[in-house]
């Protein structure tokens, strides 16, 4: 596999010193759960936003050993994963896998797999916005302050309105949680409906934001609450539809609009849970007209 | 120079009540002449304070350095904290005195959207600070926004209603409501009635009075009208050009002011 | 499984392919080359070096070859490239007072040590089409004598900087930091930026920073959003030597020239407590010919200085926070147009989101008027 890593290029892209660097500011993140740490995020050959933070972190983790799967949408399929995955082929000539099960390490954008994770697996999610308080202080001095102070308030006012306004929280994804009842947390452009995977979590799961530096962490096992109220308790999002591929009723799901009516068919986003549950027996009802690979 | 440090002591009735409020020799300016500079007085529990001068006589800044908003050149702001005890602003942490400005302390804006959230409900604004401070139930927090909007007059079936859709006396009342929620004990007003109709004004003042002595407020309320200074402050600051040029009781410098600056002042607003 | 959600490599493999001929164009007409882009294109190389924070003409041009003339994608090309290089070393502090001048000019004093030097422009041109471009190709060249004296001026030519004029009556602040200010400054693409940043942190963002964006903040803050007004004291262009101290040796040795622009705005400035009435500097230098890039740069770096002068900051152009995280094209690129990427689980959230709000809302409306039915 290493015979066909590029020319040119250190193991993994980054250069071993920058490996360090951004190992030490994990080490830190690890250390103080939830906690933002800046690093000296280097510039990487994809655009900012497209996922050079988890990039940046992965390149710092990985070894020859490891085996990689990149998901984005919980979809090893898209462009973008497809991209990445190869970025890593390419420079580092590691593994690559689509199973959940057997990788060891899980760069995501937007979703966390259905599939439980283990102690020996890390989780990379990238971040394009590390800080939960933006949208209410664009100010990174005055946010700093709020995070070291623990004030907090504010955030909690824009769940007020959802509640004032719907009866209900209506904040659907890029959920704001608290880390070890310390540090407030942007979870990344996940749905909420993974939050609650977070909590507790036997793997580690690491946060990379290259465009704004930030490098922040969940140590396994540590608990991740989603912020709510007393009367007015988080919950997760359900469908009333089940996946027409292999008919999971209690993963998250897309929809995919299948003719020019917009008649609509809903499958898992998670392409490999998907796949797993369909080698298992699972069968979704899938609608009469619709052409299936497999 | 230290007319307001002498006359305090002399007067009997504070004699044996600590100062919740110290200002010595401060200073703060942007450019000669822009700001303001040698600053002294105290203020005690309850007292209000007004400061007055036309604009541009330094008195916002001076506001500003005195509410944990603006570092001074020199000088100090010592204030007597429920939670701290006796404490130099500057001196301390800045993490103090942002807890003060959301436990101890209120500040009135004179334009309402400095002091609100214009892009949410009524009810958020005066939840913000129950929730800053850790309150976590909903129906509390909007049970005690009700209270509050109530106590400043308004209809509690706006709770929902943002204050762009409120006029500008209500958004007025709203801020204060905001500021009152946690029962501070030192309130900053910065022209809080600047811009509204005479007969909102009016209102708005006789709500003030009625909250400042009901509560038991300390206030420092800037101001360039001499009214609004009549009718709520015990005791006046007049500055001009960054400076104090005459202090007293507020009778006793409106009736028989001493500086020329002040009599002029007073015979303009006699004239009106 | 379902095709219409698959990404699929191929398509990848596809769409780049389809970009390489798209740019290449018409193959009856010939190829360009790099020396070519990088004789006759030298403005456009010069933003692709400045940008992309490398002095390299050729791989300038070759980017911009490669990215069919996008300066912003040359640029991220650049950029890509230049983070895995390794650092042998820092120069020393270039001389620009040692420069050899091929252009100068001075907004402030009608004549002045060393004189002021047109050398090439495109200012005072009439802005008209000039079509005998278009037919042959060939456009007149300088007079031999035009030449001549350039060539002369450059050679022997390095004179003072204007503002040093100043600094001798003490009418102008020091340029060069003492104190706690003369540090060695921080390297911008090495470490993350705190705010608030220092002065040299923030004239390195600056200098990578998008020339438009630039441009039309240092025109907001003349036009008075951020009250800086300046005059320019000098802009000046031509060759200066790279010094590195190699540590075997200790002292320092020239390792090569490079072509920059210079530019020194003097601001007034009205005194504070601790400062006499005096002028102030706004600085910027940018590699190349890049006249319009380093006064920006001049131009926002004064604006940006609001804070430290004790001047009061009302505008987002004397508002480091505001227009240092927003400099960078790479970055800023890059952020708008990762909304290309899917966001289909998002927007699944957003939408479900939605169905049940305006099912609530509506089972909330019937049943509403189901009970004033019943009232009445």
């Amino acid at each position: 596999m290493s015979a066909a890593t590029a020319i040119g290029y250190n193991f993994a892209y980054l250069d071993e010193q920058s490996k360090r660097m951004i190992r030490r500011a994990i080490l830190k993140g690890v250390a103080i759960p939830g906690y933002q740490v800046p690093f000296g995020g280097r510039e990487m050959p994809l655009p900012h936003g497209w996922g050079t933070g988890g990039m940046q972190v992965t390149a710092s983790v990985i070894g020859e050993a490891d085996k990689l799967k990149v998901i984005d949408q919980g979809a090893d399929d898209t462009t973008n994963a497809v991209s990445i995955r190869r970025f890593f082929a390419h420079t580092a000539g590691v593994e690559t896998t689509e199973l959940t099960a057997e990788a060891t390490l899980i760069q995501t954008r937007h979703r966390i797999p259905e599939r439980p994770l283990q102690a020996d697996q890390i989780l990379i999610y990238q971040v394009p916005i590390p800080e939960p308080l933006r949208f209410i202080e664009p100010r990174e001095s005055e946010t700093r302050k709020m995070h070291a102070l623990s004030e907090y308030g504010a955030m909690q006012v824009k769940l007020y309105e959802d509640v004032a306004r719907f009866g209900h929280i209506a904040t659907s994804y890029d959920y704001p949680v608290m880390v070890n009842n310390r540090y407030m947390m942007d979870p990344s452009p996940i749905p909420k409906f993974d939050n609650p995977k977070m909590s507790m979590m036997p793997a580690l799961q690491l946060f990379g934001a290259g465009f704004e530096k930030r490098i922040y962490a969940v140590p396994p096992f540590t608990q991740v609450e989603s912020l709510d109220f007393d009367d007015h308790p988080f919950e997760v999002q359900s469908w009333e539809d089940a996946c027409s591929i292999c008919g999971s009723d209690h993963s998250f799901l897309d929809e995919v609009i299948i003719d020019d009516n917009g008649s609509k068919m809903f499958v898992c986003s998670d392409t490999d849970y998907c796949r797993e549950r369909v080698t298992e027996g699972f069968v979704g009802e899938a609608p009469a007209q619709l052409e299936t690979e497999q | 120079m230290n007319n307001a440090v002498e006359l305090l002591t002399s007067t009997s009735e504070w004699q044996d009540i600590a100062p919740l409020l110290s200002v010595r020799e401060l200073n703060k300016f942007y450019a000669p002449g822009k700001g303001c500079g040698d600053i002294n007085f105290d203020l005690y529990p309850g007292e209000v304070l007004g400061i007055v001068g036309e604009s541009g006589s330094g008195k916002s800044t001076l506001l500003s350095c005195l509410s944990a908003r603006l570092t001074p050149d020199s000088g100090q702001v010592l204030y007597n904290s429920e939670q701290f005890g006796e404490m130099d602003l500057y001196a301390g942490e800045e993490s103090q005195r942002r807890v003060l400005m959301r436990s101890e302390w209120g500040i009135v804006h004179q334009h309402a959207r400095d002091g609100l959230r214009m892009n949410v409900s009524a009810g958020a604004n005066i939840g913000e600070r129950l929730m800053a401070v850790g309150e976590r139930h909903y129906g509390d927090i909007r049970a005690k926004a009700e209270e509050w909007l109530t106590a400043v007059e308004i209809d509690t079936g706006r709770i929902d209603d943002r204050p762009s859709q409120f006029s500008g006396g209500m958004q007025q009342r709203l801020q204060i409501a905001r500021n009152l929620v946690t029962h501070p004990k030192l309130i900053f007003m910065d022209e809080p009635t600047g811009g509204l109709d005479v007969s909102v004004q009016a209102k708005l003042l006789d709500l003030l009075r009625n909250l400042v002595s009901r509560l038991g407020l300390s206030v420092i309320i800037v101001t360039h009208d001499l009214a609004v200074a009549r009718l709520l402050a015990h005791r006046l600051i007049v500055m001009r050009r960054g400076a104090v040029v005459e202090t007293g009781l507020t009778d006793q410098v409106l009736d028989d002011p001493q500086h020329p600056y002040t009599q002029l002042l007073v015979s303009s607003i006699l004239q009106n | 499984m379902y095709v219409a959600v698959k990404g699929g490599e191929k398509a990848i493999d596809n769409a780049h392919a389809l970009m390489r001929t798209q740019r290449r164009g018409d193959t009856a007409i010939a190829e360009l080359s790099v020396d070519q882009i990088r004789q006759q294109l030298p403005l456009a190389v010069d933003r692709i070096m400045n940008e992309g924070s490398v002095y390299d003409p050729e791989l300038a041009a070759l980017a911009l070859k490669q990215a069919s003339g996008d300066a912003v994608e040359a640029i991220f090309l650049l950029r890509a490239y230049r983070t895995t290089l390794p650092r042998f070393g820092y120069s020393e502090p270039l001389d620009t007072e040692q420069m050899q001048i091929e252009r100068r000019i001075s907004g402030t004093f009608k004549d002045l040590p060393g004189g002021q030097i047109l050398g090439s422009t495109y200012d005072y041109t009439h802005r008209l089409l000039d079509f005998s471009l278009l037919a042959s190709g060939e456009a007149e060249v300088a007079p031999a004598e035009a030449n001549a004296l350039s060539e002369a001026l450059a050679a022997g030519n390095s004179c003072p900087r204007v503002l040093e004029l100043l600094n001798k009556e003490g009418l102008i602040e020091q340029s060069r930091e003492t104190g706690d200010g003369d540090q060695i400054p921080r390297d911008l693409t090495r470490e993350p930026v705190n705010y608030p940043a220092e002065r040299a942190v923030r004239l390195q963002n600056l200098m990578r920073g998008d020339e438009g964006f630039l441009l039309s903040l240092s025109y907001a803050s003349m036009r008075g959003y951020g009250d800086s007004h300046p005059f320019s004291g000098e802009m000046r262009t031509g060759r200066v030597s790279v010094e590195l101290v190699p540590e075997e040796l200790g002292f320092p040795i020239e390792i090569g020239e490079v072509l920059l622009t210079e530019s020194e705005m003097v601001n007034q400035f009205h005194g504070s407590k601790d400062l006499p009435p005096q002028f102030t500097r706004g600085y910027g230098i940018a590699f190349g010919r890049a006249e319009r890039k380093a006064m920006s740069v001049a131009l926002v770096e004064r604006a940006l200085r609001a804070e430290e002068l004790g001047e009061e900051v009302l505008y987002p152009t004397q508002d480091q926070e505001f227009v240092l995280s927003h400099t960078d094209c790479v970055s800023a690129n890059g952020f708008v147009s990762h909304l290309k990427l899917p966001h289909y689980v998002d927007f699944q959230s957003e939408l479900e989101m939605i169905r049940r709000l305006r099912k609530e809302q509506g089972q909330a409306t019937q049943s509403k008027t189901t009970n004033e039915e019943a009232n009445a």
